[in-house]
């Protein structure tokens, strides 16, 4: 019967949390008139091809990045290592559309640097090739350099708990480092590389602001044209359910690949890590490699933001900017703890019963990260409103009192939207970590008589304690950043540093949003540390 | 059902928990606005000290706060919506969540096409987009209208953002009112093949290659060409000032204008002090401070505006209802899609 209790109440949760997303898959039965075909005679299949391109792009370069800088600090030894380490993480912090602006200000035709060469060369347009950032290899580069930390962080997880035995057993064998990496290593941490690139590409399906100021014509592009300019929502709600439908094919195919694999450890004490001390330009190599990922990914454009903050700073923080700061913690911490807390009862519930409805429930859940945020909003705007006045006209039947609107334009929608949209986030890594976690030990403890809310509580979380950070410190840094849902959502009077800085780089007033931007950065960095920490504790607590 | 149930009651406690009741009692509006904060809010408080009446304010995407008002229905607490475009206020009266009001003022100070011929909305500040060019490069006496610049003496000579953007849409809509479809097809399919380079970035992007040699000439709506010029950043400066306006149309119908306009909402509660507000924007204070802060012209007669606006002297606007282009919109967007304005 206990059993039974948590599948039934996860599956609930689950179901309720997916309910955004079956009311735009719904819009496939509205007929939206002639416009798919006008669509298919003329941009799908650039809206198609680019996206497919794009995810390439930004698969291939936030996999090296992230695996590579990943298996560096954790399995060798180099100058800066212990900076890196945290320091990787840093772009997390910045939004997407932020950096595409960035470093727009800084290579366009008409910004300092080809401005500068111009100068000095005496050339015109026309007379010298310059790489375009405003193009699809651009966004490809800009996105991967903010979401490879999600492969980082979860690829470095997992190869710090790798059994030191089994790379040891690899290296006796006579395997250099790098045959170890691609034999050993990277086949067992695969569970989080994939979990982490699904994440990435997620994000980047559900990309909007840096594909429309790059003016890269992709499937999210296509969504909002078709929505404000032609007007025609349910054309676009169908698209962004295509949209989902591939997600879910992607996703299918990575989990039957991989079908048969288990990716437990014995669970049994790790002897000390040594970590493999490199030479000559292998140590200088690594250096340069994690330098240059941190440069480009966050010291450049921190830097350009913060010099842009300088010229602004005394004009854009106001009293009202204090508010700004409190509001946008608030969401992030209420909304990362109930992401944590939903992740781990829903991954739980799966792991004591894996029958198809916890699965399915589990799974369309987690499908939110890649519809872009302001469908998810419209997603959650509507039944919350269906609700809401349903409730108010059987009130006012019954009772002749009005109930108004009791959810829609509340902090609670509000954070049900963002529970939607990342929930996904916190359910990959807690998954990535409950899976390295075997079978045996639920079984032993079971064995012994102890109810499954109390291994939970005394055998799961403490092993979880770095995954379930992880969780914790992905949505915190996503809700800082989240802008489409908030912008729709909102309660009256409410902002958040993420409306403000949008709403003056949208008006193109960069140096104006800077502040509010480089504060964000700088929110994100207090979860960067406090997981960063933690982690290199639990390395130590085990030697 | 207990599904349902068990959900509901969950988010019934978390609403009450987090929701901020509001009261009938106190005169206050609620706005959901398309214009931004930073463009708006100034103008809300000064209301407020004069009237005592509070203002709250949620700002965002005009479509998304379209959405939200027709899925909150007859309990939206929202008052008025504010847009940055006539079409979406047309949108917005075709979407059955307006209602109309009747002000003599309005009636009286606002130009008619300017205004929903039903009463259900009204433009408070006019936003126009002529043809930008760079001084020195272009002789003005070569330019005539939006139409010529289909020629094929401007290839690779113009910037412009991507058709995706609302003022381009609005644009070409108004192309399609003076000329028919067939013909502003065939216009946009001379623009595109003229372009400097794909289209990318905003308004300000396009006076910037300008200014920086890309392209020759820029289409832009003033107000940005206004806060480059009137910016604190020398560069910004620099490159607004090699721009000179150039009023295209002026032998026929006039310059493509759009309005940012507001309509007041059917679920309104209280409608008279809505309209009070919306009196209070077209108040001759207010539109000075449109034109001032944003470069926007007063959407009435007799307003002095700063010398920025001056400098340019002035213009014939189209006198199309500007309802017309939310009803041309999605034409608009299509024939640009075919004629691959991206």
């Amino acid at each position: 019967m206990r059993v039974n209790y948590w599948s039934a109440s996860s599956s609930a949760i689950a179901l309720t949390l997916a309910i955004p997303l079956f009311v735009v898959v719904a819009n496939i039965f509205v007929p939206a008139g002639e416009v798919w075909q006008h669509l298919a005679e003329t941009v799908l299949r650039d809206y198609v091809v680019n996206s497919l391109l794009l995810m390439l792009g930004v698969a291939l370069l936030s996999l090296t990045l992230g695996v590579g800088t990943a298996w560096l600090v954790s399995m060798t030894e180099f100058p800066g290592r212990r900076m890196f380490e945290w320091a990787l993480l840093l772009p997390m912090a910045i939004p997407a559309y932020i950096i595409a602006y960035t470093y727009t200000g800084m290579l366009d035709f008409a910004g300092p640097v080809q401005t500068t060469l111009r100068e000095l060369t005496g050339w015109g347009y026309g007379d010298y090739w310059f790489p375009e950032i405003r193009s699809l290899e651009g966004a490809a580069i800009m996105l991967a350099l903010v979401l490879y930390p999600y492969i980082y962080l979860l690829a470095r997880a997992a190869f710090l708990s790798q059994s030191l035995c089994v790379l040891e057993v690899s290296r006796s064998l006579g395997n250099g480092p790098w045959r170890t990496f691609f034999s050993v290593g990277l086949p067992l941490a695969r569970p989080a590389i994939a979990a982490g690139l699904s994440l990435v590409l997620m994000e980047t399906l559900a990309d909007y602001g840096t594909v429309q100021y790059f003016g890269v014509d992709t499937f999210t592009t296509g969504i909002f044209r078709t929505w404000y300019g032609l007007d025609n929502a349910p054309a676009a709600a169908q698209l962004a359910a295509i949209l989902l439908l591939f997600v879910v094919v992607l996703v299918t195919l990575e989990r039957y690949s991989r079908r048969q694999a288990r990716y437990h450890d014995s669970g049994r004490r790790k002897s000390p890590l040594t970590r493999l001390p490199l030479r000559g330009w292998g140590r200088l190599g690594a250096s340069l490699f994690c330098l240059a990922t941190l440069l480009f990914g966050f010291l450049l454009p921190a830097g350009q933001l913060g010099l842009w903050a300088i010229d602004t700073y005394e004009e854009m923080i106001d009293q009202r900017f204090a508010t700004l700061v409190f509001n946008t913690l608030k969401l992030a911490v209420l909304a990362s703890l109930l992401a944590l807390v939903t992740a781990l009862l829903l991954n739980y519930a799966r792991r004591l019963q894996p029958n198809r409805t916890v699965r399915f429930a589990v799974r369309a859940a987690g499908m939110g990260y890649a519809i872009p945020g302001t469908v998810i909003a419209v997603g959650v705007v509507i039944p919350f409103g269906w609700f809401d006045n349903t409730l108010d006209s059987w009130m006012r039947e019954q009772f002749d009192i009005s109930s108004g609107l009791l959810l829609s334009g509340t902090l609670a929608a509000l954070l049900f939207a963002y529970l939607v949209r990342f929930l996904a986030v916190s359910l990959h890594a807690v998954e990535s970590g409950l899976e390295r976690i075997t079978p045996s030990m639920d079984e032993a403890a079971r064995a012994m008589g102890e109810r499954p809310a109390s291994i939970l509580g005394r055998i799961h979380i403490p092993m979880l304690k770095g995954s379930l950070l992880t969780a914790l410190l992905l949505v915190f840094v996503d809700v800082l950043k989240e802008l489409p849902a908030t912008l729709i959502l909102r309660p009256f009077n409410f902002n958040t540093l993420a409306v403000r800085a949008y709403e003056l780089a949208a008006d193109e007033r960069l140096a104006d949003a800077a502040s509010a931007a480089l504060a964000i950065v700088i929110a994100g960095l207090i979860p960067v540390f406090l997981l960063s920490r933690s982690l290199s504790q639990s390395r130590e607590e085990k030697k | 059902m207990s599904l349902l149930q068990r959900s509901a009651s969950l988010l019934l406690v978390l609403g009450i928990t987090f929701s901020t009741p509001v009261t009938a009692a106190a005169p206050e509006l609620n706005l959901y606005s398309a214009r931004k904060e930073a463009l708006i809010q100034p103008l809300l408080e000064r209301f407020t000290e004069q009237t005592e009446i509070k203002v709250n304010l949620v700002t965002g995407k005009a479509d998304a706060l379209l959405k939200r008002l027709s899925s909150e229905g007859r309990n939206s607490p929202a008052d008025i919506l504010l847009t940055t475009d006539a079409g979406r206020l047309h949108r917005a009266k075709a979407a059955g969540v307006t209602q109309p009001f009747n002000s003599e003022s309005l009636n009286r100070l606002v130009p008619a096409n300017y205004r929903d011929p039903e009463g259900h909305w009204v433009g408070l500040s006019v936003r126009s987009r002529p043809i930008l060019y760079v001084k020195g490069k272009v002789d003005p006496s070569e330019l005539s209208s939006y139409e010529a610049l289909s020629d094929s003496r401007w290839k690779g000579r113009i910037c412009i953002r991507s058709s995706s953007n609302i003022y381009n849409q609005s644009l070409t809509a108004s192309l399609i009112a003076g000329n028919g479809k067939a013909e502003t097809e065939n216009w946009a399919k001379g623009l595109v093949a003229n372009l400097a380079r794909p289209p990318k970035g905003g308004d300000r992007d396009q006076i910037k290659a300008a200014a920086a040699g890309q392209c020759d000439i820029a289409i832009a709506n003033t107000y940005y060409l206004a806060g480059m010029l009137n910016s604190n950043k020398a560069d910004q400066v620099a490159a607004a000032e090699k721009m000179a306006v150039f009023w295209p149309n002026q032998g026929d119908r006039g310059a493509h204008v759009n309005v940012s306009g507001a309509a007041i909402t059917r679920s309104s509660k209280n409608p008279e002090t809505a309209l009070k507000l919306i009196e209070f924007l077209a108040s001759e204070a207010s539109q000075q401070w449109y034109a001032e802060v944003n470069g926007e012209y007063p959407v009435r007669q007799g307003v002095a505006v700063g010398d920025t606006l001056k400098a340019w002297g002035e213009f014939k606007a189209d006198s199309l209802n500007l309802g017309q282009l939310g009803e041309l919109n999605g034409e608009a967007v299509m024939l640009m899609d075919r004629a691959g304005w991206r």
